[in-house]
């Protein structure tokens, strides 16, 4: 996740927090868990989806944290920190969960004939949405299409565009290579596009 | 450079990081290909969106966690610190 860069305050309250953490106050913790855990949660919600799940993720992430602040670097934002972690956490959830076949990509990416053109003329998009609630329902339209992704395509997409983890950081919490990553991330936003066609193209309704 | 390699290249040209020599071939071959114009625009805007949708409008506000959360993470740091002990 991208952070705007700490103002100096920012800075001295959380090491306040920190030095408070540290000494075990009951009274800080509960201020980090109601400070972060909204959005940690949300993070949680996106990748496992599903809300008994996600709050489990959110758990064993603030008691992962809570084992590790003693380890906590002064020089990093205890927002980034915590994200890293709840990620982290989430998952190894998905990874352990992995009872369901994947389905295939194939069906979503371009196809292209011999001679290495398109198969088919590919759709050219209208104009951008202009209004707040065009963008709105163009959002909830983009995250149901997501949703649509076979799971690790649809990781790599949240790891990358929307949790704003670099290609290196995806690739060693996803135990792949990071040119590995950066094929992934391709054709998820290849599939993601095809799935998108429908409601952008000039000729949709 | 053929359609099918130009979309091999569009990540890299999206984050712009297409080294120099590529990027000039990508152009080249993009001034000569509507369709690949179609493809290329069309897969920006997808990575725009992506990125946009999980954005709320009233997205200063944090999300607040719910308060029986709150309390189990507290609790259960207590039973944690009990059993180290």
């Amino acid at each position: 996740m991208s952070t705007p860069p700490a103002q100096p305050s920012t800075i001295d309250r959380e090491a306040a927090l920190v030095a408070r953490l540290r000494t075990g106050d009951d009274a800080a913790y509960e201020e980090l868990v109601r400070d972060q855990g909204g959005r940690m949660l949300s993070v949680a919600r996106r990748l496992v989806r599903d809300e008994d799940e996600a709050r489990d993720v959110v758990q064993e992430a603030f008691l992962s944290a809570f084992r590790s602040i003693g380890s906590f670097e002064a020089q990093s934002r205890l927002s980034t920190w915590l994200h890293r972690i709840v990620v982290n956490t989430a998952l190894m959830r998905l990874r352990k969960r992995k009872t369901r076949r994947e389905t295939s990509i194939d069906d979503l990416l371009p196809k292209f004939s011999g001679d290495g053109g398109f198969a088919a003329k590919p759709s050219a998009w209208g104009e951008e949405s202009s209004t707040a609630s065009e963008r709105e329902e163009d959002r909830a339209a983009v995250r149901e299409a997501i949703e649509k992704l076979p799971e690790i395509y649809r990781t790599v997409l949240l790891l990358r565009d929307v949790e704003g983890l670099s290609t290196d950081e995806t690739a060693k919490v996803l135990d792949v290579t990071p040119n590995a990553t950066k094929v992934r991330l391709h054709r998820a936003h290849q599939a993601l596009k095809t799935l998108l066609d429908s409601r952008f193209s000039e000729a949709a309704p | 450079m053929t359609c099918q390699e130009l979309t091999e290249f569009l990540d890299a040209w999206v984050h712009g990081e297409l080294p120099a020599a590529q990027r000039v071939e990508f152009e080249r071959h993009q001034k000569e290909c509507p369709e690949c114009v179609s493809y290329t625009n069309a897969y920006r805007r997808t990575v725009e969106l992506g990125r946009k949708a999980f954005e709320c409008p009233d997205d200063r506000i944090p999300e607040k966690i719910p308060d029986e959360l709150v309390k189990s993470v507290l609790a259960a740091r207590k039973v944690r610190s009990q059993e180290r002990t």
